[in-house]
């Protein structure tokens, strides 16, 4: 496929500019609605405070949540499981990030 | 097409039980899980593993293979018998949405991989699935934002419902300011579920390559800036690079190696932006010639000074 050089798409970025409903996450995730509601609950996801009487996410949501399906599907991790995992993992980065900056 | 001994792949017995299969599956999953392991070839190993995996869990499956793997060994060329895989009803349940080898599925059919069915379809009505990549771009992308040349691979299935990679080549407006783990979100631009649906979005994450004076730590960047020691010592104007250009920094006096100075919002442009920060470093001056050997020895003789006071020596 070729796409033409003097048109770039232009995009947004998404973390800064999406604030999603279970219902979002749920089909880009492609899992029940139930299952994100259940991320919530073990502390995988959080929710935005916001005043919505409906949930709402962060951009930031997304990859968290398929991170947390790839762990839970291949690793065959509980919830309880994928949240920990999920919390070492991103202490992991911030640790290997700082040790980056400073080396 | 190579005969894929999943046995061996697994590290387990031809006459394993379930259980250590199992166990065999876990550790390996966890040593190769791309989103964990820091191994060479984790993808590759982690898809082997899992494939390998889906077939000798299931007893069906694995019986199948069982009877077909008798005289193959791995490596070496196989092609099943035409009428091969009749007797055997596959479930498909479990599987998953990474792709198979082509001898996964010559065995047991591109199917097998929808089959479970509540992880696609179902979900999008009449709209085509997201996609997701990851590409690595030069900071100056961030920095400046501008259009960048970007080679995805992308899944397709062909005309049998294969998986096949396709290569994909798209000209992105890179959104200024972005930040490493970050994603560009391209509407539109994923699957479509049928020609006339609407199409996913594309998703794409980005990484950064390393830059050759700066280092990344979100949306903060670092610079090692030499300094002469007196520079250090008295305070001095020194020219430093910044992403913005060259600027004229004021190194304060009774500076030290690691001295850390901030240059507030000169990093990456997010928002809010990112700070630059210019970390010290102390360069000597090689004692080449008898000039600057008798610099040094001055100094010696004028400064009581011993760097290893803290050392306790």
């Amino acid at each position: 496929m070729s796409s033409s050089q003097d048109q770039a798409l232009a995009g947004a970025i998404f973390e800064e500019t999406a604030l999603l409903t279970v219902g979002d996450l749920s089909r880009m995730c492609a899992v029940e609605e139930r299952h994100i509601v259940e991320f919530v609950e073990e502390g995988v996801l959080s929710v935005v405070e916001i005043n919505t009487p409906e949930w709402r996410f962060s951009g930031t949501a997304l990859r968290r949540a398929r991170l947390a399906l790839r762990l839970e599907r291949d690793l065959e991790l509980n919830l309880a499981g994928v949240a920990l995992a999920l919390d070492l993992m991103e202490e992991l980065q911030t640790l290997r990030r700082e040790l980056n900056a400073r080396r | 097409m190579e005969f894929k001994d999943y046995y061996k792949v697994m590290g387990v017995a031809r006459d394993a039980t379930e259980t250590q299969i199992k166990q065999a599956y876990r550790k390996l999953a966890r040593k190769y899980h791309p989103d964990v392991s820091k191994e060479k070839d984790a993808e590759a190993r982690f898809k082997e593993v899992g494939e390998a995996y889906e077939v000798l869990k299931s007893a069906e499956k694995r019986a199948a293979y069982d009877q077909l793997g008798q005289g193959h060994s791995a490596g070496k060329d196989f092609r099943p018998p035409p009428d091969w895989g009749a007797g055997f009803e596959f479930s498909g349940a479990g599987a998953r949405d990474s792709d198979h080898s082509d001898f996964f599925e010559s065995l047991f059919g591109a199917r097998a991989r929808s089959g479970s069915g509540n992880r696609s379809g179902a979900f999008h009505s009449g709209r085509g699935e997201d996609h997701h990549a990851k590409v690595l771009l030069d900071l100056d992308a961030t920095l400046r934002g501008g259009a960048r040349q970007l080679t995805l691979r992308v899944p397709e299935l062909d005309a049998e419902g294969r998986l096949a990679f396709k290569e994909r080549v798209l000209n992105v407006q890179v959104p200024k300011g972005i930040l490493a783990g970050q994603n560009i979100r391209l509407a539109g631009q994923g699957a479509r579920a049928a020609a006339e649906s609407t199409p996913g979005d594309l998703f794409i994450e980005v990484e950064f390559q390393p830059h050759p004076l700066y280092r990344v730590d979100g949306r903060d960047l670092y610079l090692d800036l030499p300094v002469a020691p007196w520079e250090a010592a008295l305070g001095a104007t020194v020219k430093t690079p910044t992403p913005a250009g060259t600027v004229d920094l004021k190194i304060p006096a009774a500076s030290h190696a690691g001295s850390k100075l901030r240059l507030k919002g000169r990093g990456i442009p997010a928002s809010p932006p990112g700070d630059f920060y210019v970390v010290l470093q102390i360069a000597l001056p090689a004692a080449g010639d008898e000039k600057a050997k008798a610099a040094y020895a001055a100094m010696a003789a004028a400064l009581p000074f011993n760097p290893r006071a803290t050392l306790g020596v």
